[in-house]
């Protein structure tokens, strides 16, 4: 339990008859940055406020930092920041009032408004009111409200939401420096894997409110098979061919064979074994699928 | 203690530039400032009236009173309840304050204190400025007698009863304000409330205590100056102001429930 910045242990959650959440034992290690993945509506949000205490959890079944959730609430906050769906931010209030409102309740210098401005790139809008913001500015004001304290742990419920290629980029590479430089811990939701796919040290798969996959974004590389694609002409001879001699053809389109991808000695005897029956092979190589269409796999499969 | 006073201070910081805020200053500036500008306009009428000192600023307090007592008061309680509570829900920042290391009981009764303490403004202001237009008139008007009674007592006692017999109204509202996001329901709820509470008090009905809304005008109804009687010798804590205030604990205390059981989706 020790490793683990966020624990979860066979966690449920129901809202009226309705189960949000099922059976969820999340592993999130100290210092990772843990990509939460899952489509729409598959329970990302109401983890992440389980594990603010925004949701009263099961007594025993969240742990952060080792410690049950509902019992030691304020000291737990004190080493979380987060952002929850939409930046909570007063409209009314310019964009440093805001922070320095979050300096007044967490009890931390007014100055460290300014250094987080400067962070997020708001320095130039810091005194127009937050409700003139656009959506890709509040979310870095929603970013800068969750760093403000100097949090070990970080929960970013889809900080990129509106954010053009190069706040994303920005945002990506703040994470990056964060988990790396200053040891912190990120969770980051998301519905887009190719987003996580390049941050995340660690990944968990949820879909209607049960995790599908958790483990290193190299686990699941792993899991993606290897596939051979071979263009050759005269597609329905050639796969008839191939049939017969016991290859086991996953797809065909009128100018691909899809086959199960074993060895690169495999590949040559396959290639051989059209040639010599008189098919013109155009190109021969292997494909591993992307892990968005493996994401989709494994959130279709449920 | 230390996270009560924060949570304190973020509310004001919060609220500063809000109208609810400036309502507390602006309502008594304006209503004092209108009955001081009918006293002056109109000073040779009420002089000719030839009251006595004591009862001219019977009726010049009772102006302001009246009219807050009746009417503005309960509405100015709903309207403060409500924006204490409609800053967080228009904003939608229940679930940033509830993340806070704070703990629940603070962020909760900072929001009630703070309301408490914007009526507690807004009443300070009317005693204070309709002590100080009351002299101003006299300098304006020397032919006025405000300058041979002090009026501080009357108004002392008078907007304390006021005061106190709010905080049973706030603290319903609060509520209210508390569980449902939007404006109509806390204020229909309220608006029913106030009416039936001036009518109950009005008929006299015997149970008319019993109802938060109409405890600000029973309270008042007594402070009423009979010519020639001692308008001092009305005690503040009435049957209305305990009603008021066991009303006001009672719901505080429930309020404070139903935030620890709420679930802040």
């Amino acid at each position: 339990m020790g490793n683990y910045a966020i624990e979860t242990v066979g966690l449920n959650f129901n809202f009226g008859n309705q189960a949000i959440v099922k059976d969820l034992s999340l592993q999130v290690p100290k210092g990772s940055i843990y990509g939460f993945l899952g489509p729409n509506g598959a329970g990302k949000t109401t983890t992440i406020k389980i594990l603010l205490n925004l949701l009263k959890s099961p007594s025993d079944q969240v742990f952060i930092f080792g410690k049950e959730i509902n019992s030691n609430r304020i000291a737990i906050l004190k080493r979380i920041g987060a952002l929850v769906e939409q930046p909570a931010i007063y409209g009314h209030l310019t964009g440093k009032e805001n922070l320095i409102n979050r300096c007044i309740l967490l009890g931390i210098k007014k100055a460290k408004a300014d250094e987080m401005l400067s962070l997020v790139g708001l320095v130039e809008a810091a005194n127009k009111k937050a409700n003139k913001y656009s959506l890709g500015m509040k979310q870095r004001l929603g970013i800068a409200q969750a760093l403000i304290s100097d949090p070990e742990l970080l929960l970013l419920d889809e900080p990129t939401n509106g954010l053009d290629p190069n706040g994303i980029i920005e945002v990506r590479n703040l994470m990056i420096d964060l988990a790396t430089k200053h040891q912190k811990t990120i969770l980051v939701s998301s519905h887009l894997l190719a987003e996580i796919e390049r941050t995340a040290t660690h990944v968990g798969i949820i879909n209607k409110g049960q995790l599908l996959f958790q483990g290193t974004i190299r686990e699941l590389h792993l899991l993606s098979k290897p596939m051979l694609e071979i263009e050759v002409d005269n597609i329905e001879n050639a796969s008839a061919l191939l049939t017969k001699q016991e290859y086991e053809i996953v797809a065909k389109t009128d100018k691909v064979i899809t086959v199960p991808f074993t060895s690169a000695q495999k590949s040559g005897e396959l290639n051989t074994l059209l040639v010599q029956n008189g098919f013109t092979v155009s190109s021969l190589y292997q494909q591993k699928k992307d892990l968005e269409n493996l994401f989709l796999d494994i959130t279709k499969a449920n | 203690m230390r996270t009560l006073y924060i949570s304190l201070i973020s509310e004001f910081y919060k609220s500063r530039k809000t109208l609810a805020f400036w309502a507390a200053i602006l309502l008594p500036v304006i209503i004092c400032g209108l009955i001081t500008f009918g006293f002056y306009s109109g000073s040779e009428k009420i002089l000719g009236f030839h009251y006595p000192p004591m009862v001219l600023w019977a009726q010049y307090s009772g102006a302001a009173l009246g009219v807050m007592g009746l009417l503005i008061m309960p509405f100015y309680v709903i309207f403060m309840a409500f924006s204490v509570n409609n800053i967080e829900h228009k904003n939608d920042t229940w679930k940033m304050l509830f993340a806070q290391p704070l703990n629940k009981f603070s962020i909760y009764a900072a929001k009630y204190i703070y309301a408490v303490f914007l009526i507690f403004t807004c009443l300070f202001l009317f005693a204070s400025l309709t002590f100080a237009f009351g002299h101003l008139l006299q300098v304006l008007v020397p032919k006025y007698n405000f300058g041979q009674y002090n009026p501080s007592n009357l108004l002392i006692n008078a907007y304390a009863k006021l005061f106190l017999s709010s905080l049973g109204i706030l603290s319903l509202q609060f509520i209210l304000s508390l569980l449902w996001s939007d404006f109509l329901k806390p204020m229909g709820i309220g608006f029913v409330g106030t009416i039936m509470g001036i009518i109950t008090a009005n008929v006299g009905w015997k149970y008319a205590y019993l109802i938060p809304y109409s405890l600000p005008t029973l309270a008042l109804r007594i402070t009423k100056v009979k010519k020639g009687t001692d308008p001092l010798a009305f005690p503040v804590f009435t049957q209305e102001i305990w009603t008021s205030l066991i009303y006001a604990s009672a719901l505080f205390i429930i309020g404070y429930f139903i935030i620890t059981k709420k679930s802040i989706k």
